[in-house]
């Protein structure tokens, strides 16, 4: 459990696969190198406990999914990590740097990035903006030299470069000029990603990549997911959908009610009595009661008006 | 868009009414603020000049005759001592521009009238070149100044009048906090409802003399109708327009900008009162406060209304779709209710409460253009105070700011009372934003 | 009918003094609300700040005007901080409450007769713009055309429409910027702009400041062309004028301020004209409208002008309607 990192110079695939060789599948397993460290952290909203994590780990380098049915705390558990949300109690460390209290931006800073459930493309300004706007340390974003051209122009240069080369690699650097809004919701999805990989994170956080976009557009994000690995990043997403999970993810972390549940690889996951019973069983499992049916189509119809609603109107305000 | 444009035309129309409505008014149309002879007096000399004058217990004023005033130069080479006239004015030539200190014997004071500093008794103007200046010495009717011996009697008169008056802003912003909640919107012609109440109350009252209860109802009814018609003919349609929230904001100040001038151009810029109820000086005794019939009927009349409110939104269906709608209007909306119905309803009873309030605030003070925009800002820290969105929250939240207002008076100057309650909408603003009862919002 | 004179009116009125005030008061808004998404209704008070700093270093204290401008400033940016510190985190609707009543009471304070001695109480502050007019370099009236401006106009039109100019640079330089890409960011998402490691609270700080400061050239200008600081010319509406002429004009565009509030004034000029003339020679008869009632005449069309521009056209003369910040996040 405790066995050293294998040698990078070894293929990625296989550290990915020895990292976890001897973590055992259980919550709260010790990682040989995680990235991200969570130690008893709670947040709650009124009387609903959302988040209840004991301990839970992230290993460096890999691709760990978390799942969970509505309202399992993942997005929160998301927001609090980043930043966007402050907890009741706990701590978390990100490279063994204490995480707690930091504000968003100063999260993001350090290399942990995240995207956001509905995407966040900054529709009136143009894709290309919306890429220089990831990169750090800009001095032209500093108050005063922004009013002398010259001393931000070289930086603002090398920043298009890279820009333009992470717009080629997700297939939009045909759009470059365009408003995000006019993009589709897909290429949004791409655009957050490619902009968050402007800030040079190491680790990526991705709240639902894959959620409403068409299956053979969900190919190419879960490829851009594994490119991500492959570069060295690690990664950390949110999904509902276990097939993807299952293709995509080397770990996979289970939250109910708040709480981690299970960890373990995919194979283990989908036997595990506990999984199938807080989550799976809802979805998959053996004949629902009536009246559980009836609600659980009730609750699927409006998520799907509420999606469809919403994309309406991001359409209607970029039309107006 | 003809929607749009039909709203329009109902909206010009119903300034039609209210031109109407106000038209045989006695609106000798006159600048605001133009009351005072001593600002506006021209000459070519230079003078220090006053009118001592205070507002008794039914809010009449009244001027001080025969008392002496002294203005003397900063370094001493002038000095004149004169005596107000039976207007209470009184003025002093002097000889060029400087420094000059006017002052009163606070003993020569009649029996009843008072400073209310009595530090203030001393006033010091710079004068410019060919300048002349009015100087204004705070009286009151009644005994002793800030820190005077009766500080407990105060106390129980100002909690008094605070609890009136924060019924009455509880009254008047209910209605803004349910608009808000069920529509998002933040209305800053909400002040125009409550003035809209109180001048139609006035035609009724005064220009055809009828009885002020019959009037006030009119007033309520007549509010109703025309938030309903306000919310049929503008925002209606602008929300279906897809119309976004802080536009809409810009445009209720644009909208009250319109209004209170025509308010204004109708009503002039007098401030006045009803007919009936003014001279009341007996009245129930409790303890040191003496409760005059008018303020009696105003506390009761508001406590009944609201408890009123809090039943029908606590056990009619309208009500509880209004707070179903408030609370979260897309599962409302699923669930079955009809939204804009609902949010038409929520139009209708906030102008009608704040066209009641706005005759209970004619009653207690007087009746102006202005007095619903002057207590806009009260009612959005009464709302926020309660937390937004929340009708029992605007109620509460109300009353504390009622209170604060008045009792702040024990401590500071009158005219920065208001000062107290505005940073107490801007200290719960960052203390606590969802208020005293609201929930914190989930983030993401 | 005296058409002539009306025209006269309205040209003057399109670069007189109210046309430049406004014009500073809205290029700061636009850098809040056009180009931050930040609702600030408080800029009254920053103009007040900029004339009383003015106004009380130089009656008071017998400091020359300079030290007097560079106090108001001070002050300007003082009042930013004192009132951006605490909401910038607040929601757009709540900031809008938030900077109203912070404006209202600096009024109310300005012009309370506790602070008389330093304020003037509600009589304001007068003589502190002697150096001003010292400085004239303007000797005798100015003619053109129909516009004629005194000696004393010409150079505090001057010396403002100077400022006004030096402001839309300012603004230029700093939205073409990756600052200023920043800042349009934070109008459309900040927590987008956030999670991509920007301090989204500075930037608004930065933001408040220097829009403040603007408007607080405003102020001072106001207070130095009227040659008294007058505590009712700070209040709420001076601050919804501002919006209207911004919005008129287009927020989120360089020029869109000052155009507008050129324009805002040249109509209510002429209205103002019109009516008056048409009252004047009983083409409307004094029962419909009186003299007083022309200028109440002009705030209804302002207000009904506000309400259409922004149901109709809220991007303005020049705007893009996709750049104005329009509902709440």
């Amino acid at each position: 459990m405790t066995e050293t990192t294998p040698s990078p110079n070894t293929g990625f695939t296989r550290i990915r696969v020895d990292a976890f060789e001897d973590v055992p599948e259980q919550p709260g397993a010790r990682k040989p190198d995680p990235i991200l460290v969570v130690e008893s952290l709670t947040r709650r909203f009124g009387g609903l406990m959302a988040v209840d994590v004991d301990h839970l780990e992230f290993q460096r380098g890999a691709i760990t999914g978390l799942i969970g049915p509505n309202g399992a705390g993942k997005t929160t558990l998301f927001n609090l990590l980043t930043g966007f949300d402050k907890p009741n109690t706990g701590t978390w460390s990100f490279n063994g740097r204490p995480m707690r209290g930091l504000s968003a931006h100063k999260v993001a800073q350090a290399g942990m990035v995240r995207t956001f459930q509905l995407t966040k493309a900054l529709s009136r300004l143009t894709v290309m903006d919306n890429m220089k706007l990831g990169a750090t340390g800009q001095t032209g974003e500093r108050f005063f030299p922004s009013l002398v051209r010259s001393r931000w122009r070289g930086q603002e240069k090398a920043i298009e470069e890279r820009a333009e080369a992470l717009l080629e690699r997700f297939n939009l650097h045909h759009m470059r000029d365009e408003f995000a809004g006019a993009l589709s919701g897909g290429q949004r999805k791409l655009l957050e990603m490619a902009r968050a990989l402007m800030v040079e994170p190491e680790l990526v956080m991705l709240d639902e990549p894959m959620a409403g976009v068409n299956p053979a557009l969900a190919q190419t994000i879960i490829g851009h997911v594994r490119d991500l690995a492959a570069d060295g990043l690690s990664v950390v997403f949110v999904e509902h959908d276990m097939d993807v999970v299952r293709t995509v993810s080397d770990w996979v972390v289970v939250m109910a009610e708040g709480r981690v549940i299970a960890e373990g690889r995919h194979a283990s996951i989908v036997t595990n009595p506990e999984v199938i019973d807080a989550y799976l069983g809802r979805h998959h499992g053996t004949p629902l009661d009536p009246a559980e049916q009836e609600r659980q189509l009730a609750e699927a119809q409006a998520e799907i008006e509420a999606e469809l609603e919403a994309e309406e109107r991001a359409r209607e305000q970029e039309g107006a | 868009m003809s929607r749009l444009l039909r709203g329009a035309v109902a909206g010009i129309g119903l300034l039609v009414v209210v031109g109407t409505l106000l038209w045989a008014s006695p609106a000798g149309a006159q600048e605001p603020g133009a009351d005072d002879p001593a600002e506006q007096e021209p000459g070519q000399s230079q003078q220090v000049s006053g009118t001592l004058r205070y507002k008794d217990d039914s809010g009449e004023d009244v001027f001080v005759e025969g008392l002496e005033v002294t203005v003397e130069s900063a370094d001493g080479s002038f000095s004149e001592t004169v005596t107000s006239d039976e207007d209470g004015r009184w003025a002093v030539e002097v000889p060029g521009p400087g420094r000059y200190t006017a002052s009163i014997d606070p003993d020569q004071l009649p029996e009843d009238v008072s400073l209310r500093d009595e530090d203030r008794s001393a006033l010091t103007v710079t004068l410019a070149e060919g300048e002349s200046r009015a100087v204004l010495f705070a009286l009151q009717s009644g005994e002793g100044g800030r820190g005077g011996s009766h500080f407990f009697d105060r106390a129980a008169r100002l909690s008094v009048e605070g609890l009136k008056f924060g019924l009455i802003i509880a009254i008047c912003a209910i209605g803004l906090s349910l608009i808000f909640g069920t529509t998002g919107l933040v209305n800053f012609a909400h002040g125009e409802m409550v003035t809209w109440g109180a001048l139609v109350a006035f035609f009724f009252n005064v220009t055809l003399g009828w009885p002020m209860v019959l009037s006030a109802a009119i007033a309520v009814v007549v509010g109703a109708i025309t938030g309903l018609g306000i919310d049929r003919g503008l925002w209606r349609p602008l929300e279906r327009r897809g119309t976004g929230l802080i536009a809409m904001l810009v445009i209720t100040i644009g909208v009250g900008i319109l209004i209170r001038y025509v308010f204004l151009y109708q009503f002039g810029g007098f401030t006045r009162t009803y007919a009936d109820y003014q001279l009341q000086t007996e009245g129930l005794e409790l303890g040191p406060v003496t409760i005059v019939p008018r303020d009696l009927a105003t506390i009761l009349i508001s406590l009944g209304v609201l408890v009123a409110v809090a039943l029908a939104l606590q056990l009619t269906r309208i009500g509880k779709a209004m707070r179903a709608v408030a609370d979260n209007r897309d599962l409302a909306e699923s669930s079955g209710i009809d939204v804009e119905r609902v949010v038409g309803y929520v139009w209708a009873a906030g102008a009608g409460l704040a066209a009641l309030g706005g005759v209970l605030l004619g009653l207690a003070e007087q009746v102006d253009w202005l007095m619903g925009f002057r207590l806009l800002l009260l009612m959005f820290a009464g709302v926020i105070l309660g937390g937004i969105g929340t009708a029992y929250g605007a109620l509460i939240g109300s009353i504390v700011i009622g209170l604060l207002v008045q009792l702040s008076t024990l401590w500071v100057a009158p005219e920065l009372k208001n000062v107290v309650a505005l940073l107490v909408l801007i200290i719960i603003l960052i203390v606590r934003p969802q208020g005293i009862l609201g929930q914190a919002e989930r983030v993401g | 009918m005296d058409w002539e004179s009306i025209f006269s009116n309205t040209l003057e009125s399109a670069i007189g003094r109210d046309a430049m005030v406004f014009a500073l008061a809205a290029i700061g808004l636009n850098l809040h609300f056009g180009y931050t998404g930040l609702l600030n209704f408080g800029q009254a008070g920053f103009m007040a700040v900029g004339a009383y700093g003015v106004g009380i270093t130089v009656v008071e204290f017998d400091a020359p005007l300079w030290v007097g401008v560079i106090v108001g400033i001070v002050g300007a940016v003082g009042l930013a901080l004192l009132l951006g510190l605490p909401t910038l985190r607040l929601r757009a609707d709540y900031l809008a409450i938030t900077t109203i009543a912070a404006g209202e009471i600096l009024r109310f304070i300005f012009r309370a007769a506790e602070f008389r001695d330093f304020t003037g109480g509600s009589n304001g502050i007068n003589g502190f713009a002697r150096d001003f007019t010292n400085a004239n370099p303007f000797n005798g009236d100015f003619e053109l055309w129909l516009i004629s401006f005194s000696a004393t106009q010409m150079w505090y039109l001057t010396v403002g429409w100077a400022l006004v100019l030096l402001s839309v640079l300012l603004i230029w330089l700093l939205t073409r910027s990756p600052w200023g890409r920043v800042l349009k960011a934070i109008r459309e998402d900040e927590d987008a702009v956030r999670a991509l490691g920007k301090n989204v609270y500075a930037y608004k700080m930065q933001s408040l400041i220097v829009g403040g400061v603007i408007g607080s050239l405003a102020g001072m200008m106001l207070a130095i062309s009227a040659r008294s600081v007058q505590p009712d010319n700070y209040g709420t509406p001076t601050t919804f004028f501002a919006y209207a002429c911004l919005i008129l004009g287009g927020a989120a565009t360089i020029w869109g301020p000052v155009v507008g509030s050129m324009i805002f004034w040249s109509i209510m000029a002429f209205t103002e004209n019109l009516l008056r003339q048409l009252v004047e020679n009983d083409h409307i008869p004094d029962s419909i409208m009186s003299g007083v009632q022309v200028g109440q005449v002009r705030f209804m069309l302002m207000g009904l002008g506000l309400a259409l521009l922004m149901i109709f056209r809220p991007q303005g003369v020049f705007g893009d309607r996709r750049e104005i910040a329009l509902t709440t996040r």
